[in-house]
Formats: structure tokens, C-alpha cells, sequence
């Protein structure tokens, strides 16, 4: 297809050299999926735009397919309509000012992107953080990997066909927003997580609520399980659909749940651990299949061990504070605040420079995040302020080798394999 | 600075230290990670081979530094991941502020592609020979490279055509 008449036909209203350029990289693109002779008598090739708004894309996504009839010839992604510039933003907050930015970059699990920028500061800064705040944090993250994998199971068997399911998955997620809520005072974006802790101590009603969540889940886990291990519909929908394999995970860059399925038990909790992942067991759940129908039941079994992890972290939760004591490195409690001037001064000395990290030091620091290694690089110059603050989204990754994954496939399968990725737009984009 | 390394990725410095005497410039560790400092235009064969002889199969990430002096104005930072002997590596090439050019890496890792496109986008650094060079957050009729530091935070008027808000007067 030349673009050449594509370009008249389409005739943007604005950014004309982003358009003509996307529709240029898509004609340019090498493929090797057979095309049929460059006669087209029936007109069965076309180029489709999908988004970005477009209800099944999870955000604002902008595909631009070439079709030969049902099957994608090649596909293009356009990115960026979410781009907020956040890096730009940290440089010029402090490091505890711009937490609540990461709550808007994966929006469906908040709490392991504070938890990801508070354990690189606090790497880079050398702040040592109590035990009792590690497996309150532990226990944060794996209820939000929870709610973002409930979430994914929901739309992705939604993009599949069964509407229903998403309102079941969607009433296990209420009661995990009821349990952030009593965590930290927030249903959605929670920012609970702080530099050297966490903002306050799990009180007894929330350790009641995660309690009965874990004896509940698993039953529901089940349940969804029975749903659809023996659905043909469902089983036929994704089984050898976006098949990803080993070696072309590796290579394109895939992370995460989108890796583990192509059987590469690359998870960051057990590569290098971090908090006190090292103290409780748990399993990496890796498939060989790399399709879709893998990514699903690496999913699945991910909820299982974060079930496992919170049983182990209940179990063993130590006594103590849930912030380290030292006002040079974090706030103080709001105890001390409000009763003593010291409390007070250094209170707002944190709200003013905040924590400054050695002038030139540099450190990286990644989490297991939901749908992959979510990475914070971080420079210091010796300010509050991040001379450069680098994130490292797996969204980005993942939507990489979803370009080329959809080489080949079926159009109407298009909106099944965004699903099994599973891209956040808000991450992606930054 | 003492260095802590690794027995493997001692080897591995050795290793480079040895095959590209030329092109190596130093190797430091900040906060315990281990950066390698090596001159751009080996950037490519470094890269490959890490690939090929040292196990690092995994390229996590690339992300461009400004450093804002007047000399190797910018840093590219490639993060490599030896999922075998479970280390981390960076390597850092420094370019130039004047047309900073550093070939590109997409032979060695597909995955390199978006990635050094964001760099592009972002700071205005150059990659030859890469198959599709185009920005990637930013629209291709933006002229500005904003992570630079010398883009303001709140942007530049004007720079960027917005869509009518109100579609009926047009």
C-alpha cells in the first residue's frame, strides 16, 4: 500500500509530520509475514488506526495496523499521548514531593511505585529502614501486584468475550481498596510509603481486613480458576495467540509476567532482593508456551504466591517502629511534631530540602512490580532535588515486543493480546 | 575510590580492560552499583561482545544524562543484566554538547530501538543505523528537546499545535 494516496485520503488536521512519519515507518517496516502479489483486486488490504481512544487499548494506546484481509501484516506503535514528563517534573521536587507523582504512573498498583522510589532513595541515601516497615511494605506490594493482576484478569477476559467476569474480579478489588483505605487513608492513589518507612503502623481493623482477605481469596482464586481452565471459548480465544518466544522475549525486551511466560524466571524479588524478600518463600511461576494462555496462568500462580508471601509476612511481622528515627533522613512522627519545637523545625526542614543524597552519587534500584522490573535511576548533585531521575517502566518494554508480537496475527485477536500484556499507559508514557 | 567487585564482574572488567585497551576509560562504583566508563565510538562492539562472551543477554535499559558543562556535555547510560551470574552492569559513553552521535545498539539488542528513540526524544542525541528513528513521546513537529536542561519546566508557548477546543467555529 503507498502512503502516498493514504495521506490524501487521511489528511490530518495537526501534527502532519507525526502522522505522515508513523504511516511512513509502517510502510518501511520489515516483516517477514508473506504478502500477496502487489495487485489487490479486491481490495482486501488497508491500514487501521486504532486509538488512541479506543475502549480496549487500556488508555490512550494508538495502533496503526496494516491488514491484508483478517491478518495484521505489520503494526506500529504511537506512544506518547499520555506523556506527562515526569522526569522533568522530579527534577524539580523534592524526593518526598514527588512520590505521589509515581501513585500516577501505574495507576493500578500505587503502592509498589512508592515503594519503588522510596527503596532508591533510600539506597542512594543510605537510610536504614525499620523491620517492621519492610513487611508492611511487603505486604502493600503484594496486595496492589493483587489488584493489578485482578484488574488484568477482568478486562482480559472482558477482551475475550465474558462481560460478567469483570464484575466479579472487580468486587475482590473493592475489598482490597477497603483494605488501602484503612492502610493508609486512601482507596486509589495511596502514598503511604515514605522515605526511611512508611507514613504510620497497620492498625488492628486493617490487620483484621487483610487477614480475612487471605482466607478468602484463595477460595475466589478457585473459583475464577473453574471459570475457565475447561472454557473452550476462552481456551481457544488464547491458546497459541501472541506467542512470544524465549529467545524473542529476551531480545525485544519483555519483562515481567509477559518474560515469565516465555519461560525466563526473571523476577527481581528473587534476582536481587530487596525489603526482606529474602526472608520468605515464594516461587517464580515461569511457562515455556509464550503465549497468551502462558501469560495468563503465570498470572494466576503470581496471585497464589503473593497470597503466600502476605501469610509469611503476617506471620513474622516484628514489633517496632515503622520509620527510622533519625530527623536528618525522614520526617519525624507527627507526635513529635505537634509537641515539640525540635519536632516541628525538622518537619518543616524536610518539607523544605527534604533528604539530600552525597553530591555525585548515583544508584539504580528496581522492584518487582506488577507488570515487570519497574527500575528508578537516580543522580544526586547534593540537593533535595534529583539531578536526574530516570524511570524505568515495564509498560514501555512490554508495549515494545507487543509491536512485535502482532506481526502476523489476526485482527480480531489484536484487542486479546493487548489485554495479556497488559500495559498501563500511565506508566508508559511517563 | 576502593573498588568492591564481584569475582564475576571483576572478570568481566578485566575481561574488558584487556580486549578493548584502546577504547576503556575507567570502571567506578557508586552505592553498589558498578559503571564502566568506555569511549563511544566502541559502544557497539563493547556491547556485543558483553553479549556474546559475558553473559549479559539482557538489556534492561538506556537513559540519557545532561550533565550541563561545557565539556562531553551528555552521558548515555546502557544497563546490562547478566541473567546468569545475576549481576548488573552500566556502561556510560560520554558525547559531545556540538551533534552528539553515538551508533546504535539495535544490531546487538531489538529491544534497544525504543529505547534509544527516547533518548532522541528526550535529549537530542543521535543514533546511526537505527531502523526506525523517529521521536516517540513527543509529536515529530516539536522542535525541543525537553529534558535538557536548559527546557523550562513549564514549557514553551506555542511550541506545540493544539487541537481547536472549539470544533464548530473553525
Amino acid at each position: 500500500m503507498q502512503t502516498k494516496h493514504l495521506k490524501n485520503k487521511v489528511d490530518p488536521k495537526f501534527f502532519k509530520e507525526h502522522q505522515e512519519k508513523l504511516y511512513q515507518a509502517l510502510e518501511d517496516k520489515h516483516t517477514t509475514i508473506e504478502m500477496l502479489d502487489d495487485e489487490d483486486p479486491l481490495g482486501t488490504e488497508m491500514v487501521l488506526n486504532m486509538g488512541p481512544q479506543h475502549p480496549a487499548t487500556h488508555g490512550v494506546l494508538r495502533l496503526a495496523l496494516q491488514l491484508n484481509g483478517e491478518l495484521i501484516e505489520k503494526a506500529k506503535l504511537d506512544v506518547g499521548y499520555l506523556h506527562r514528563g515526569v522526569e522533568k517534573i522530579a527534577e524539580n521536587k523534592t524526593y518526598q514531593e514527588f512520590m505521589p507523582y509515581t501513585d500516577r504512573m501505574d495507576y493500578l498498583s500505587p503502592y509498589s511505585n512508592n515503594v519503588a522510589l522510596c527503596t532508591a532513595v533510600e539506597k542512594i541515601a543510605s537510610v536504614e529502614v525499620p523491620e517492621r516497615a519492610h513487611y508492611i511494605r511487603m505486604i502493600g506490594c503484594e496486595l496492589a501486584r493483587i489488584s493489578s493482576h485482578l484488574l488484568w484478569l477482568g478486562t482480559m477476559v472482558m477482551d475475550a468475550g465474558a462481560v460478567s467476569f469483570f464484575i466479579w474480579t472487580f468486587r475482590e478489588r473493592e475489598k482490597l481498596y477497603d483494605i488501602f483505605d484503612h492502610i493508609g487513608g486512601h482507596r486509589f492513589t495511596i502514598s503511604h510509603s515514605r522515605i526511611g518507612g512508611v507514613a504510620n503502623d497497620l492498625t488492628d481493623d486493617a490487620i483484621a481486613m487483610i487477614k480475612d482477605f487471605v482466607d478468602n481469596f484463595p477460595q475466589e482464586l478457585k473459583d475464577f480458576h473453574m471459570l475457565l481452565d475447561r472454557n473452550r471459548i476462552f481456551f481457544d480465544r488464547n491458546r497459541e495467540v501472541g506467542v512470544l518466544t524465549p529467545e524473542r522475549a529476551l531480545e525485544i525486551g519483555a519483562t515481567g509476567p509477559t518474560l515469565r511466560g516465555s519461560g525466563y524466571a526473571y523476577d527481581i524479588r528473587d534476582f536481587e532482593p530487596y525489603a526482606r524478600y529474602d526472608e520468605v518463600e515464594f516461587e517464580v511461576p515461569t511457562r515455556l508456551e509464550g503465549d497468551n494462555l502462558a501469560r495468563y496462568y503465570v498470572r494466576m500462580e503470581e496471585m497464589h504466591e503473593s497470597i503466600r508471601i502476605i501469610r509469611q509476612c503476617l506471620d513474622k511481622l516484628p514489633k517496632g517502629p515503622v520509620r527510622t528515627d533519625n530527623a536528618k533522613q525522614a520526617y519525624p512522627s507527627k507526635d513529635e511534631v505537634y509537641y515539640s519545637m525540635e519536632g516541628m523545625i525538622h518537619d518543616f526542614m524536610m518539607t523544605d530540602t527534604g533528604i539530600c543524597p552525597p553530591e555525585g552519587a548515583e544508584s539504580y534500584h528496581a522492584v518487582e512490580g506488577p507488570k515487570g522490573e519497574l527500575g528508578y535511576y537516580i543522580q544526586s548533585d547534593g540537593t533535595g532535588h534529583p539531578w536526574r531521575l530516570k524511570i524505568n517502566s515495564p509498560s514501555f518494554k512490554n508495549l515494545q515486543a507487543l509491536e512485535d508480537m502482532l506481526d502476523g496475527e489476526m485482527v480480531a485477536d489484536t484487542v486479546v493480546i493487548i489485554g495479556g500484556v497488559d500495559p498501563v499507559m500511565g506508566e508508559a508514557d511517563k | 575510590m576502593d573498588l568492591e567487585l564481584s569475582e564475576t564482574l571483576q572478570k568481566v572488567v578485566d575481561g574488558l580492560s584487556s580486549e578493548f585497551s584502546e577504547t576503556f576509560i575507567g570502571v567506578y562504583q557508586s552505592t553498589g552499583d558498578t559503571f564502566v566508563r568506555v569511549e563511544a565510538e566502541a559502544i557497539v562492539d563493547i556491547c556485543r561482545y558483553l553479549k556474546n562472551e559475558q553473559h549479559f543477554i539482557y538489556l534492561t535499559d538506556i537513559f540519557g544524562i545532561d550533565r550541563f558543562t561545557s565539556e562531553e556535555r551528555f552521558e548515555v547510560v546502557y544497563d546490562l543484566v547478566s541473567l546468569r551470574d545475576r549481576e548488573r552492569l552500566f556502561i556510560k559513553v560520554r558525547l559531545p554538547e556540538e551533534n552528539p552521535t553515538v551508533e546504535s545498539i539495535t544490531d546487538v539488542w531489538k529491544s534497544a530501538s525504543w529505547m534509544e528513540r527516547e533518548v532522541f526524544d528526550m535529549f537530542g542525541i543521535k543514533f546511526e543505523n537505527h531502523p526506525d528513528f523517529r521521536r516517540i513521546y513527543m509529536p515529530e513537529d516539536f522542535d525541543y528537546y525537553p529534558l535538557r536542561k536548559e527546557f523550562p519546566l513549564l514549557g514553551i508557548p506555542g511550541s506545540i499545535e493544539l487541537p481547536n477546543t472549539t470544533p464548530d467555529t473553525e
